[in-house]
């Protein structure tokens, strides 16, 4: 019986990792890195139960384990999978994984806008980049979106049901994060919709963690929406000594004046640490603070169009041609940024 | 005559009563597990009736059962799954009301065997019927001393509850099943981990058809190794077909695994034929979730061997030329029928009935509703038909449950083998706009005048 501290070993994309048993496909990629790194719109690593659901993160097993090498019959999703001593993975190197994920993403365009350009989510949308790096360039569906008005849940929380991907995300945080849950799933199939009981507003300490969780712009911040573009304000690493949460923050800037407090993401946009709504919508001026420095911002972020730091390509594995081939694609995007 | 274990007696009057059940040797299956059998040797008995799931899957029961974890200290639950809810597919009401009693006494020899000290019927909500018919005879065998505590003597226990659904199409997938069972939303659960290990409130748990379970009865009686003599190859024993459509004997009929496809269309024991002595132009073997297929591969496999009702010689060919025995749900289609419009009515239905957890089967369920439906409407181009065709791709294989696969291949299947009719609803756009279906040969609704 090997030992649950033993790692085992898994390879994607041709690029091997040890990890610990227990680990799921998607982070032992996490570990390794880089473009082979699947997408994951409805996986949050901080919300028990979560992923499954989007199938953007949809990988292929080309072989099960060292026992048993044979390959899994369909794409599985890597939030969700984990993995076995000896596995391979690809992502990006099958083609069959990358049509799937075409496909993923054209279904989730079919009742998600393009309105980009008004969207308060722009620039920190996830569905933004997934349908550029992975989408196609026009949509075949030629039918009537569904639409509804914008509601309001709370005095602080916007709700616009138009742009929601039903990833569950906000679901999980408010069963899991908050203390009284009214809000939740309405209806099925594509008639389903994220909604509070009748009348009931989202309103406990850590409801405005729904806002950072979606990852696009259906639940918005309804202190900050329209106020700026996030591309032109500055995020600034913050904390404070909070009675009720971790109080580590991001505060958003234009000129002296913060626009908007978030919670800190890491580098797969998802919180740290979930924060209070007195953090986030009570505290907006610098004396509450303890300014800790800029937030770093990736490169390939619209938000860094607004910081002049270093320009660097994104790692080429060198040894893995067909890795190497894949990266090309990013490697032009990236130089043309 | 073919063999009839299921419904031997269905036509005995009060069969549905406890009374006349056992006067026909009712509940001998379960005095003879629980005072000569142990659990596992039933187990054993029906792994070698060769009984293979009825539910739509057709897995073999005895290796599920053999599956399920045995941890200590923690109870396992049976779980029957009454949901029938597969277009096309009636036959598990049909049982429930006319034998109920050999559900339950199916339910009482199952669970003994998995070690269920409690156990639920989990039946369609819209089904009020049958819920009241179980009901009744639940308190008929445990008046009888075939329920509650110290079943027979024996020291066995076992609680029986029926539970209403909610009426939703999903609820009949096992894990949705469970979610809706514990009180919550019915969405499937991502497996691993299986029911077997972690089902219901988190403890190993059996999910079995109605017909499944009713079939240990049977097993018990005869043997496992005299029911694996019934049938043919690896599709033993007796099986429920629900048959509809234009046949002119439409019903419930149990016949043998075996049976050539061409027999139980033709034959005036089973549909009789086509109706008015039209010609047969397509079948759905096994519920509406099954790749369609015309008539020339219905009666034959791809082998061009007689085309029998088994899992295997259904499947012959794959998909390419070949179906599911499914949930045992044929519905046979004349000659004059619309595969597009049948095709669109079946989509419309997996286009209700998605949950919208995962989002190939959440929004191409709907597309594919609405290409198909102006295709109907003669308003569709040729290019929608391989739109659909990819569509139907996107979506097979890329879902949590299999109710994305159950919207693809009938959609998929369709166009396969009638590609013809979708272009023909495109060439001749007008005459499929003026198509007045069926309209025409009712009465009008409002003044009733034919
Ligand atoms: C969408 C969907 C609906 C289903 N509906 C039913 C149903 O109504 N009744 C049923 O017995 N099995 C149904 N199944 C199959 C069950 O998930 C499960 O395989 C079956 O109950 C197992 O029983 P068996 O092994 O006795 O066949 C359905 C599956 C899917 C994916
Ligand atoms: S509102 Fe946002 S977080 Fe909630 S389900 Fe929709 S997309 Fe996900
Ligand atoms: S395949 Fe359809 S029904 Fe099954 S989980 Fe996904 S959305 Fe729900
Ligand atoms: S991130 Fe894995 S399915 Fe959504």
């Amino acid at each position: 019986m090997a030992d649950s501290n033993d790692k085992i070993k898994v390879s994607i994309d041709g690029i091997s990792v040890e990890v610990v048993p227990g680990t799921t496909i998607l982070n032992a990629a996490r570990q390794i890195g880089g473009e082979i790194v699947p997408p994951a719109m409805c996986y949050y690593s901080k919300l028990e139960g979560s992923g499954g659901k989007c199938r953007t993160c949809l990988v292929k097993v080309s072989k099960g384990s060292e026992k048993d090498p044979r390959p899994m019959p369909k794409l599985v999703a890597s939030c969700r999978t984990t993995v076995m001593d000896g596995m391979e993975v690809q992502n990006i190197t099958s083609n069959e994984v990358l049509e799937a994920r075409k496909g993923v993403v054209e279904m989730l365009l079919i009742n998600h806008p393009l309105d980009c350009p008004i969207c308060d989510q722009a620039g920190e949308c996830h569905l933004q980049d997934l349908g550029f790096e992975h989408g196609a360039a026009a949509t075949r569906y030629e039918f009537e979106r569904r639409t509804f008005e914008k509601i309001d849940i709370g005095d602080k929380i916007q709700l616009h049901m138009t742009r929601c991907i039903l990833c569950y995300r906000c679901v999980f945080v408010a069963d899991q994060l908050t203390n009284q849950r009214v809000h939740g799933i309405l209806g099925r199939g594509d008639a389903a919709e994220i909604s509070t009981y009748i009348e009931k507003a989202v309103d406990n300490d850590y409801s405005g963690n729904v806002i950072d969780v979606c990852p696009v712009g259906a639940l918005t911040d309804k202190t900050f929406r329209f106020k700026n573009r996030v591309w032109f304000t500055k995020p600034v690493e913050a904390h404070r000594d909070c009675p009720t949460c971790s109080g580590k923050v991001t505060l958003w800037y234009k000129g002296e004046e913060v626009l908007r407090v978030t919670a800190r993401k890491d580098a797969y946009g998802e919180v740290e640490d979930f924060i209070c709504n007195s953090c986030r919508f009570e505290k907006k001026n610098t004396a509450d603070w303890v300014i800790e420095g800029p937030r770093k911002v990736a490169n390939t972020s619209v938000i860094a169009s607004n910081h002049y730091s270093e320009l660097k390509p994104l790692p080429v594995i060198k040894d893995n041609p067909k890795l190497k081939e894949a990266n090309k694609n990013q490697l032009e995007r990236s130089v043309r940024l | 005559m073919a063999r009839k274990l299921l419904l031997e007696h269905i036509d005995v009057p009060y069969i549905n009563t406890l009374e006349v059940y056992r006067q026909k040797g009712g509940y001998r299956a379960v005095e003879k597990a629980l005072k000569k059998l142990s659990p596992d040797d039933v187990v054993e008995e029906v792994k070698k009736s060769g009984l293979r799931g009825r539910g739509g899957a057709g897995f073999p029961t005895g290796m599920k059962w053999s599956f399920l974890a045995k941890p200590e200290g923690v109870p396992r639950y049976l779980v029957c799954n009454a949901d029938e809810s597969e277009p096309g597919t009636f036959k598990d009401r049909f049982l429930m009301t006319y034998i109920p009693h050999a559900l339950i006494e199916g339910m009482i020899v199952s669970s003994y065997a998995l070690g269920a000290k409690t156990s639920y019927i989990y039946v369609r909500g819209e089904m009020m019927p049958q819920i009241k018919i179980l009901e009744r005879a639940i308190e008929e065998a445990k008046a009888a001393g075939f329920l509650g505590k110290n079943i027979l003597g024996s020291g066995y226990d076992l609680e029986l509850y029926v539970q209403p659904g909610g009426g939703a199409y999903i609820c009949g997938e096992e894990t949705a099943l469970l979610e809706s069972l514990e009180g919550k939303r019915g969405n499937p659960r991502i497996k691993p981990p299986f029911p077997a290990v972690a089902g219901l409130y988190n403890c190993p748990t059996v999910v079995n058809n109605v017909e499944s379970i009713a079939a240990t009865v049977p097993i018990l009686n005869m043997g496992g190794d005299e029911y694996a003599k019934i049938g043919i190859d690896r599709s033993t024993g007796t099986k429920l077909i629900s048959a509809s459509g234009n046949i002119n004997n439409p019903g419930v009929f149990e016949i043998e695994l075996g049976l050539p496809v061409e027999e139980f269309i033709y034959s005036d024991e089973y549909c009789g034929g086509i109706t008015n002595g039209k010609r047969l132009k397509a079948v759905v073997a096994g519920g509406s979730s099954v790749p369609i297929l015309p008539a020339n591969l219905i009666l034959k496999t791809a082998k061009g061997e007689n085309r029998l009702m088994t899992y295997e010689s259904l499947a012959d060919g794959g998909f390419i030329s070949g179906t599911m025995l499914g949930s045992g749900g044929f519905i046979a289609f004349d000659e004059d029928q619309c595969i597009v419009r049948n095709t669109w009515n079946f989509t419309r239905f997996y286009h209700h009935e998605s949950c919208g957890q995962c989002s190939p089967c959440r929004e191409g369920t709907g597309w594919m509703e609405k290409v198909l439906h102006r295709l109907e409407y003669g308003h569709g181009k040729m290019s929608d038909i391989d739109l659909l065709v990819d569509v139907s791709k996107k979506i097979e294989g890329n879902t949590i449950c299999p109710l994305g696969d159950a919207a693809a291949w009938p959609v998929a299947s369709a166009i396969r083998h009638f590609r013809d009719e979708f272009e023909w609803h495109v060439t001749n756009s007008d005459e499929a706009q003026i198509r007045n279906y069926g309209l025409a040969h009712y009465a009008d609704p409002l003044t009733l005048a034919g």
